[in-house]
């Protein structure tokens, strides 16, 4: 039992993708923190190989294994002060393919032969799709996965994907239409069959990072209409991330200031040459006048989307673990987690 | 803007020298590869040049800044270039399936080709397999220049899972084809080779354990293509060679693109160092979204601290920081104070930006103090027309 609704409740699987840049993998991570609250025990997987999850908590590189790696936020009214984990699981193709193998026909043991004779190689660079079969097969294997005795049945309560940018992600989610053109029978249908009755199922959702700039926002919502295009495909929230600070009003920030009172104020706190200064301080807020209103006409647009819509502040330090917390505790208030 | 240590990177120079034949923009995902390949290749039209530009990026905005609808797998004339300096400027955006289809189409004879068309290993291979678009941005790129129509084709690379993909696709191709699986895919159908008991043996269990894996349908299928492509491979690695060959010769620049964050310039440094082993000739890195102080020295500490003394006599703070509420009219000293104190705390919160970007940078220029840099400011909007562009190249020459 959760203490209250989120916005995601029943989904097992959070999809995360965003333009490049945006900040994909540091969203992944504060959702999987938000996510790991009251003893919960959440996956954090890394589809691209970049070992970006363990840059962002100070790791070394994550081998192919699932490890803990944080712990979650405790909660005051707990009771237990508990907080729950995060594992993290760096999914490379080659790792996911003899993983595949052992699973499924327990033949590990021919991984190396196979990679002699080119077939890893074959597998994850040359046959098509096949690569993302393996990595999305991994993470609804980890979704799927029981635990008799948890109170869920499950291993883990929620499975955050850090997924390929928004320019890939149709073809990366749509495994079986992906495979079906080549494999019509056989094991390789079965397994994509199998992916695809998670992935299509309100048990997953495709959550989209954006920043408040024209092309990403077009990016996404592009990404939004293509999830949509595709049967049974949960779209999940936006994220907006590096939202530039509220610091005036609308009317203050279009109301020209007044110079002179300015370098008065200025003045008066004892700061220097004033008058240079008003006037610098004045460009830079017509110039954050600017931005702000191109950040609304952006999230504007965002809204036609008709989907929930979460705001992360800019954090202008650079991300580490206390900003990773912060942002958490922001997806949690804003009822994403 | 403080200005690195390293030398200047001179784009101009490079566009101008009629020596340079192609210019290849790489960097990771969301630098503005595409702007900034579109930008050069502007400018270099509108300097005399002959230029084609390459893009594998489908995004609208940037086909429409340039006036067109959309982008085609063939090269199209951009309007409203000023052909001044006697240059021209096209456009292209690649076609993954497209070229695969035209290079099969030109190398087999018409009824093997509609064999291999029709095969679904191909259409699968042809149109989504992570790779195909870097094995064909190089193959058109080849095409382009051995068309000799243009003097400088600048491309940018796909939005790899990473950005060295197409530098290995030449290799990792070959590897394929010279591999066994190869052999061993196609041995059955040809039947001919003279194999030892035990290697027969070997392979059979390998077939069987392929069977068991991709599931007879996909092996036949997979079989029969690569028959139906075996006498083409020949040729496709022939051409890959030679364009990664192109790419190392001196008429070849390569830029690095990034934006001055870690993961960026991480990708980037990463980079600099692969085409230095592949001796491959790079030209230096176009740092772009730059935020700068404006020349105003005041520190982001001193700004807080004023900001701060300014708020304690014109109260009022909300949640996420000082929230003013719209000042009374008649009280304009209020309203200042207020005011000043914002744009104080923005001042602060874009010194702290600045300075975290140039530490950054600065951890990519201490490893590569060799490697020149340009530095392009960040821009309130994205690009939407030619006049755009141009201020965009513009920048690059410091003017």
């Amino acid at each position: 039992m959760t203490a209250r609704d989120t916005d995601w409740d029943g989904v097992r699987l959070h999809v995360v993708t965003g333009k490049g840049g945006t900040g994909k993998t540091t969203v992944a991570a504060a959702l999987a923190l938000a996510l790991a609250h009251r003893g919960r025990k959440v996956l954090l997987i890394e589809a691209e190989g970049r070992q970006g999850i363990a840059r962002l908590f100070d790791r070394p590189p994550l081998p192919y294994e699932e490890r803990k790696i944080a712990i979650g936020p405790g909660e005051a009214d707990d009771g237990r002060g508990q907080g729950g984990d995060v594992y993290a699981l760096a999914i490379d193709p080659e790792g996911a393919l003899l993983d595949y193998l052992q699973m499924f026909y327990n033949m590990r043991g021919i991984g190396s032969a196979l990679n002699k004779l080119g077939m890893v190689d074959f597998a994850t660079t040359i046959a098509p799709g096949l690569t993302d079969v393996l990595i999305t097969g991994k993470a609804t294997e980890a979704t799927r996965r029981r635990q008799p005795g948890t109170p869920s049945g499950f291993v883990y309560d929620a499975i955050v994907l850090d997924a390929p940018p928004t320019g890939r992600i149709g073809r990366f989610l749509n495994v079986s239409a992906e495979v079906s053109g080549l494999a019509k029978v056989g094991p390789i249908r079965t397994h994509a069959d199998s992916v695809a009755n998670v992935i299509k199922s309100p048990q997953t959702a495709v959550h989209f990072v954006c920043t408040l700039e024209e092309m990403p926002v077009q990016e996404t919502l592009d990404g939004i209409a293509e999830m949509r295009s595709i049967r049974g495909m949960q779209v999940g929230g936006i994220v907006i991330n590096r939202t530039p600070p509220a610091l005036l009003s609308q009317e203050e920030l279009k109301a020209p200031p007044d110079l002179v009172a300015m370098a008065e104020a200025l003045d008066a706190v004892g700061l220097y040459s004033t008058d240079a200064l008003a006037a610098t301080l004045a460009e830079e807020l017509a110039e954050h006048a600017r931005n702000v209103e191109l950040a609304d006409l952006a999230r504007t647009e965002l809204e036609t989307a008709g989907q929930p819509i979460y705001e992360l502040p800019m954090i202008a330090e650079g991300i580490d673990l206390a900003a990773l917390h912060r942002l958490a505790a922001d997806l949690r208030e804003q009822g994403a987690a | 803007m403080t200005t690195l240590g390293n030398p200047r990177l001179d784009t101009d120079r490079i566009i101008d020298d009629r020596r340079t034949r192609i210019i290849v923009c790489c960097g990771s995902g969301g630098v503005g590869k595409t702007t900034t390949a579109a930008a050069l290749g502007l400018r270099a039209a509108e300097r005399g040049r002959q230029v084609c530009v390459l893009t594998v990026d489908p995004a609208r905005r940037l086909a429409q800044s340039m006036g067109l609808s959309s982008l085609d797998n063939t090269p199209r004339l951009i309007e409203g270039v000023s052909s001044a300096a006697g240059g021209s400027l096209h456009a292209m955006m690649l076609d993954m399936k497209r070229t695969f289809d035209e290079i099969v189409e030109a190398h087999a004879e018409p009824a093997r080709a509609a064999q291999i068309l029709a095969n679904p290993f191909y259409q699968s291979l042809s149109s989504s397999f992570a790779g195909t678009q870097e094995y064909m941005a190089m193959e058109k790129l080849g095409q382009l220049r051995r068309s000799d129509e243009w003097d400088l084709i600048i491309v940018d690379t796909p939005p790899s899972r990473s950005a060295l993909d197409f530098l290995d696709a030449p290799e990792r191709l070959g590897r394929f084809l010279d591999g066994r699986l190869i052999r061993l895919l196609t041995s059955p159908v040809k039947a001919s080779r003279p194999f030892t008991r035990v290697l027969n043996a070997g392979f059979s269990v390998m077939t069987g354990a392929l069977t068991k894996l991709l599931g007879a349908q996909v092996l036949r299928d997979a079989q029969t293509f690569i028959t139906a492509f075996d006498s083409m491979f020949g040729g496709f690695r022939e051409r890959a060679d030679a364009t990664y060959r192109l790419l190392q010769a001196p008429g070849t620049s390569f830029i690095v693109i990034a934006v001055p964050e870690p993961d960026a310039l991480r990708e980037a440094s990463y980079f600099v160092e692969r085409l230095d082993e592949e001796r491959m000739p790079l030209a230096g890195l176009i740092l772009n979204r730059v935020h700068g102080t404006g020349g105003c020295r005041l520190s982001a500490a001193r700004s807080v601290a004023a900001a701060e003394a300014l708020e304690s006599t014109a109260p009022a703070t909300g949640a996420n920081g000082p929230v003013v509420p719209a000042a009374p009219a008649d009280d304009p000293g209020h309203s200042a104070k207020a005011v000043s104190a914002a744009a104080l705390r923005l001042h602060a919160a874009r010194t702290s930006l600045s300075e975290r970007e140039r530490r950054v940078a600065g951890a990519f220029t201490s490893a590569h103090p060799a490697v020149p840099v340009l530095e392009v400011p960040a821009l309130p909007e994205d690009v939407h027309d030619l006049a755009g562009l141009r201020r965009i190249g513009e920048s690059f020459a410091g003017s």
